[in-house]
């Protein structure tokens, strides 16, 4: 079916195209039947500016000669390939239909290496050279805008590699986070916690949890309030990776580390989100990249 | 003078002797290119009409379109995937036509400083998209891109969207009566960040 909206517009391009190149080749033939009479001097009597005279030579060969081949090379490249109207043209060539055919290419080059890759371990893949190149590639490409191409991450966007891991380390579990994505959901908890100074305070038994500065004090004060925060970050303070509550005793702090950070977040809450990457990595590809990343904190 | 000017009225001397005639006649024959070249385009299906569930942006999204043309984001970004494997396996599948007709004008642009954001809808979460017009190198280190910290405090001109949307439709938007009055109420109060982000996120989500 023709793309065009209607009939009229195939029949307009091919017939200016063709006669184009038709008028072109008519004009040649017939400049080179008009007999121009010269003066005895060769000129053919114009004078421009008051001595300008022109010559009247006959064009050169090559010029005619190119001139000739550019129209019957118009002509072929016109059967060949989609150019007049709706006529696909003899090649059947597609603009889509060469790139098509360029990932197909690439497709079937790669398969055999993927296939390897995808009979081989996440262990065995960390070590490959060649894998962990192709890993950091896809890394630097798809993760490193928001991991950081160091994969150190930055506020808000996790380090990854610190061997600590919210959601899980293992490989599975890192490749559920590709695919998938997350969604890090902490409600405000001020309320439950209670007033602005038993916040306070369980934020200093919060810092207590990984032995950094606190006020002992209020660390005490703050312990029984922490029940509430223990639903997700267990009583013990180490997290929980089935629902994505970060270890609170090692610290590392993905929204900022100190007092205020903390109270920010228990007042707050916090929604933090990675994007699915399903949709823009092939199974392959999320079992290289999930590879590279495991090897970052598991050397 | 030469003979042959008795033979025909439309002799060369004759055309370049005259300014005027000379510059018609190659008007008239460089317009057969665009002739050939351009004006079949609106009148093909695949340029002129919407792809499968192409929805017009919503007037937040329009808002952000507008802050984007006018810090100029274009000028460092296009949208346009060219279909090479090079292009699609960092960007994901190619542009097509059908996917901005409702854009006037189109920002498809043709000069990358920056990433292509065609189908940059998605990619990132809102947080990201956020904290990095705010400041890019908050997140990326090495990038080059300028801040946008004023997006963050300044508004969206509210009011003004009904009378956009108007005038988009009159162009061929499909905006409904309730689309326009609601337009207001969607975009009042809101910030330029937030409807920068909006628009960020909807880019190159519709094609299936």
């Amino acid at each position: 079916m023709s793309d065009f909206t209607s009939n009229f517009w195939p029949v307009f391009i091919t017939a200016i195209s063709l006669l184009g190149i038709f008028g072109c080749a008519l004009l040649l033939w017939r400049t080179s039947k008009i007999k121009v009479a010269t003066s005895s001097d060769g000129t053919n009597g114009h004078v421009w500016d008051e001595d300008l005279r022109e010559m009247n030579n006959p064009l050169p060969r090559w010029w005619v000669g190119m001139f000739i081949f550019t129209i019957i090379f118009a002509l072929f490249y016109l059967a060949a390939y989609p150019g007049l109207g709706s006529y696909a043209g003899k090649l059947g060539w597609s603009q889509n239909g060469q790139y098509d055919k360029e990932v197909a290419d690439a497709n079937k080059a790669l398969e055999p290496l993927y296939a390897k890759y995808t009979a081989m371990t996440t262990e065995e893949l960390a070590k490959n050279l060649d894998a962990k190149a192709i890993g950091e590639r896809l890394f630097m490409n798809n993760c490193a805008q928001c991991h950081g191409s160091d994969a150190k991450g930055s506020r808000g966007f996790p380090n990854l590699t610190d061997n600590d891991w919210i959601h899980g380390g293992s490989p599975e579990k890192i490749k559920e986070t590709i695919i998938g994505g997350r969604i890090g959901m902490m409600p405000p908890m001020a309320a439950a916690v209670g007033n602005a100074e038993d916040v306070k305070n369980v934020a200093n038994y919060v810092l207590s949890l990984s032995g950094s500065m606190h006020d002992s004090g209020r660390a005490g004060a703050g312990k029984d309030k922490f029940t509430t925060c223990a639903a997700c970050h267990g009583a013990d303070g180490k997290g929980n990776q089935a629902v994505g509550a970060p270890n609170l005793t090692d610290n590392i702090w993905l929204h900022g580390a100190g007092e205020a950070a903390i109270i920010k977040r228990v007042n707050e809450g916090k929604i933090n989100q990675m994007p699915a990457q399903q949709a823009r990595l092939t199974p392959e590809q999320i079992h290289v990249v999930a590879s590279y990343v495991w090897g970052l904190s598991n050397k | 003078m030469s003979n042959h000017d008795t033979k025909s009225g439309f002799s060369h001397e004759k055309i370049e002797t005259s300014n005027f005639l000379m510059i018609v006649l190659i008007l008239v024959t460089v317009a057969f290119g665009g002739l050939v070249e351009i004006v079949p385009l609106f009148f093909q299906k695949s340029t002129t009409e919407p792809i499968a569930g192409l929805k017009p942006y919503t007037a937040l999204e329009l808002a952000g379109r507008d802050i984007y043309t006018r810090e100029g984001c274009y000028n460092c970004h296009s949208q346009m995937i060219r279909p090479f494997r090079a292009e699609t396996l960092r960007y994901g599948h190619y542009s097509v036509a059908g996917e901005s007709v409702y854009d006037h004008p189109f920002q498809w642009g043709s000069k990358r400083t920056g990433p292509d954001l065609a189908r940059v809808g998605g990619k990132y979460s809102d947080e990201w998209q956020r904290i990095h017009l705010v400041n890019p190198r908050d997140l990326v280190p090495e990038s080059i891109m300028p801040a946008y910290p004023w997006l963050e405090k300044d508004l969206v001109g509210a009011e003004a969207m009904p009378a956009h949307m108007k005038a988009l439709r009159t162009v061929g938007v499909p905006y409904t009566d309730a689309d326009i009055a609601g337009a207001v109420e969607a975009t009042k109060g809101k910030t330029e960040l937030d409807a920068l982000i909006a628009y960020l996120q909807v880019l190159g989500t519709h094609l299936k």
